[in-house]
């Protein structure tokens, strides 16, 4: 038996359909957007984290409808289109089963969109978010304005930083088996166990590791960058609020991996010109031990009692600074 | 094969099968504490702090590892040395810490750790005479460092001179130096310890094998009320 679908209620479910749609999807959209939205991680501690939770929320709200419309399909096919329902049209076979151009169409149209629109969204957002807070490797090509001329300052040990100046602050990422060190090139070149940030300030993360590979996860800043032994992993971020975050390694890294984290803190930006010179006061009789301020540092042997070179205790020459160790001369 | 024979081994295999997969499970899930915790929580009066006496030495000499570094902790009762990293302490509650530091050392990877911190006034005294930061490029340098990364406590061990002791446990008439400091422990949990000099021999970034091991260069705090 073959149908012709000539049934009048038969056109309208698809009116139906597109009204109901329509009508959840602005409603759970609002709600979603409204009570959830601000909730969302990674919260706007930065800039980046705010741009990371904004973009979140523009995917739930593209993808709530989605969800509402294969959801309700479903609803509406067992519900509507039960074949023990009468007048209903043979469910297999027939002229509805050769397919319907118009429908074909539309989906291809609408998922390549939706596709086309979230890579174009996503690269403005990785473009104009600086990196988005993940690192760019040694060579950052999206950078926030004055991160060069700051940077470079820093390893030529000119570099400075004032209280709402705008300026960027570079501040060193070590990672060690176990832990995370922070170096302040700006601040005499100072190491702390703490990181501790300025609010309102463009912080350029340079992520290293004197062994391993890392992964340095400052997870409410919005900032994940590896870190590897001998190179300069750059990462931006904006700080926006005061408080409290967590920084994880996420990398795999050895026994103590799961130990490997500390916490920070964003102060105003008086109180961290106020830690910062106590702690390089506090520090000089160390600092002066550390070796210049580098982008990356030779792991030593002599300190490994050997294991990185296979001669064991010959430190070769290297162009980048030897952490710890003696210099050849 | 009989169908009873064909039977008897499909369940055999498949027993044995959940056998490995329940060891597997409790390996992964409950790997204990290899050398056993010392326990410091019943031998002061509440309140009091602590003693606390550890060793370092170039070489256990005993054990399935003769030749690795070690650390061991003298038992607060019998005064006997254990080979064991994990201690519990009451929380809260200062403690006094002695380590016998017997090994030789070397240049820090990270002269961080040449500087004391996480004590009253970020000292400790070594051989009786208070120190802030050592320099790892003088000397000997250093041979450890006791370390407890979350609560950032690090005091740096210095390098002894002359041979190092070779047999654990050793004794005064080996070179050694005697550093004791003071940390006060935090609130209830599990803080890990650990050295940050390099000091697995032989191994990538000297960080394996002792390194990597626990009961060895690194162990835990069970801080209880």
């Amino acid at each position: 038996m073959s149908s012709t679908n000539t049934n009048p209620s038969q056109e309208h479910h698809l009116r139906r359909i597109v009204v109901i749609w329509v009508a959840l999807s602005v409603v759970c959209d609002l709600l979603y957007w409204i009570f959830i939205g601000p909730h969302v991680p990674p919260g706007r501690m930065t800039s980046t984290a705010t741009a990371n939770q904004f973009d979140f929320n523009v995917l739930m709200v593209i993808a709530l409808p989605v969800m509402i419309g294969v959801w309700e399909w479903l609803a509406f096919a067992a519900l509507m289109w039960n074949s023990k329902r009468a007048d209903m049209p043979e469910s297999v076979g027939g002229p509805a089963a050769a397919g319907n151009r118009r429908t074909e169409v539309s989906w291809i149209v609408v998922t390549t969109v939706v596709v086309l629109f979230l890579a174009v969204y996503g690269t403005i957002e990785l473009y104009s978010g600086a990196g988005s807070g993940s690192g760019e490797g040694p060579n950052p090509i999206l950078q926030p304005a004055g991160a060069m001329k700051a940077e470079t300052a820093a390893l030529s040990g000119s570099g400075s930083w004032a209280p709402y100046t705008n300026a960027v602050l570079p501040v060193q990422v070590i990672a060690q088996q176990w832990k995370f060190t922070y170096r302040y090139p700006t601040f005499g070149g100072f190491e702390s166990p703490y990181l501790i940030l300025p609010v309102n300030t463009e912080i350029a993360f340079n992520v290293t590791s004197l062994d391993v590979i890392h992964s340095f996860w400052a997870y409410q800043l919005e900032v994940k960058a590896d870190a590897n032994p001998l190179q300069n992993n750059v990462a931006f971020t904006k700080t926006g609020q005061l408080g409290t975050f967590e920084v994880r390694c996420s990398e795999l890294c050895g026994i103590w991996h799961g130990a490997m984290f500390n916490k920070g803190k964003v102060l105003s930006e008086s109180a961290f010109m106020a830690w910062a010179t106590s702690t390089e006061s506090k520090n000089a009789a160390n600092t002066k031990l550390l070796p210049p301020f580098a982008w990356s540092y030779v792991p030593d042997a002599n300190g490994a009692a050997g294991g990185f070179y296979p001669d064991g205790n010959v430190t070769p020459y290297s162009p980048v600074e030897i952490y710890g160790s003696k210099q050849p001369s | 094969m009989t169908q009873g024979g064909r039977l008897g081994t499909v369940l055999g295999l498949f027993l044995v099968a959940v056998g490995l997969v329940v060891w597997a499970v409790y390996g992964l899930l409950g790997p204990g504490v290899p050398g056993g915790v010392v326990d410091f929580t019943t031998t002061q009066s509440a309140g009091q702090p602590v003693n606390l006496t550890v060793q370092t030495v170039g070489a256990i000499g005993f054990g399935s590892h003769p030749t690795w570094v070690s650390y061991l902790v003298k038992d607060p009762k019998s005064g006997k040395w254990l080979h064991t990293t994990t201690w519990k302490l009451p929380a809260n509650t200062v403690v006094h810490m002695t380590i016998d530091q017997y090994d030789s050392g070397s240049p820090l990877r990270n002269q961080e750790w040449g500087q004391v911190m996480g004590t009253p006034g970020n000292t400790a005294t070594l051989n009786g005479k208070s120190f802030k930061v050592y320099d790892s490029n003088s000397g000997g340098g250093v041979g450890h460092t006791f370390t407890i990364p979350t609560l950032n406590v690090s005091i740096p061990l210095i390098s002894v001179v002359g041979t190092p002791c070779g047999q654990a446990p050793c004794h005064f008439n080996s070179p050694h130096n005697i550093e004791s400091f003071s940390f006060k422990t935090p609130g209830p949990g599990t803080y890990n310890w650990q050295c940050f000099v390099p000091c697995g021999l032989g191994y990538l970034f000297g960080n394996g094998g002792p390194m990597s091991t626990q009961n060895y260069m690194g162990g835990e705090l069970e801080v209880v009320n």
